[in-house]
């Protein structure tokens, strides 16, 4: 017989991990509550742009998760090509959808930022053409690993396409300084330290704080998920064997 | 409050943004945790259905 509990069962990682989610999740409402508090209430409009420098507390965060997650994929892609290690490969896979939303969201709000302060929602420059790369990245490889019958292909094309598309995210970080573009350069994380008004800078290290324990909090329950999915299929799989 | 909502006549773009920003982080939580349910609801029905042969081997 087959039972679920002999199929590699990672009892390491859900007990770490289960003794994670509370800290994570209690820490996101906390960063998240003062970050939108400081965002919306107790931060000072720009001597330039006005109120439109709110938009960057939601904006800059989301871009920052976006290249994080993708990262984190393709690290554990690595992991999962390289050892076979089954936690990294269904990392990749849980991390995925997180990030594609993220990185719609910045190009959303970016686009909501754009109108006031550019005139124009969309230009195809270095810096947002290749945040729209990155989107079709992520779509590309959510589309990539549901594409074959046998959950392991699939795995493993998508792993290959995540490690492959890497090589755009170092191109996001610095094509505002390798093109000319409408976009800004960076402000936080550059050689000699930030240039933003600490007043700015708190609500914005909030937020992409929360943003953070967010995305820790929500991989960790997506992980879960997984892991029972795929115990699930190992014993189905099994079960089936054991008819023929 | 009038003038807080008006954003220095940007409301239009800063709100929709904040307001995205929400949905999404609660879309993903919502699906992420839907999903959560619904895998431990298959896998104790799984179990469920095979009481007999559990049973067998755990004697």
């Amino acid at each position: 017989m087959v039972a679920l509990h002999r199929f590699a069962n990672p009892a390491r990682f859900l007990r770490i991990s289960t003794a994670i989610l509370p800290w994570s999740a209690a820490a996101t409402l906390l960063l998240l509550g003062a970050g939108f508090y400081f965002a919306l209430f107790d931060s000072p409009p720009d001597y330039q742009q006005g109120e439109t420098v709110r938009i960057m507390y939601v904006h800059v965060p989301s871009a920052w998760l976006a290249l994080m997650i993708y990262s984190v994929m393709a690290g554990a892609s690595a992991v999962a090509l390289i050892w076979r290690h089954p936690v990294a490969e269904l990392t990749a896979q849980a991390a995925a959808p997180v990030g594609c939303v993220f990185t719609a969201l910045c190009l959303v709000t970016g686009s909501l930022w754009g109108q006031p302060e550019w005139g124009t929602w969309w230009v195809w420059d270095a810096r947002l053409t290749s945040v729209l790369v990155l989107f079709f990245l992520y779509l590309g490889y959510i589309a990539l690993v549901n594409a074959f019958d046998d959950p392991t292909r699939g795995a493993r094309a998508g792993g290959i396409l995540a490690m492959v598309g890497f090589v755009n995210v170092p191109i996001i970080k610095f094509s505002v300084d390798w093109w000319n573009t409408l976009h800004q350069p960076a402000s936080v994380f550059r050689a000699g330290g930030p240039t933003i008004a600490p007043a700015m800078l708190l609500p914005l290290l909030l937020m992409a704080a929360g943003f953070t324990t967010f995305f820790v909090s929500i991989l960790i329950v997506r992980l879960r998920a997984a892991l029972i999915e795929r115990r699930l299929r190992l014993a189905q799989l099994g079960q089936e064997a054991e008819l023929v | 409050m009038q003038d807080y909502l008006a954003m220095g006549g940007y409301a239009v773009f800063i709100w929709p943004a904040y307001g995205l920003t929400v949905l999404a982080l609660i879309g993903i939580l919502w699906s992420s945790l839907a999903t959560l349910r619904s895998a431990e609801r298959r896998a104790a029905h799984f179990e469920a259905a095979r009481p007999r042969r559990r049973a067998r081997r755990d004697a």
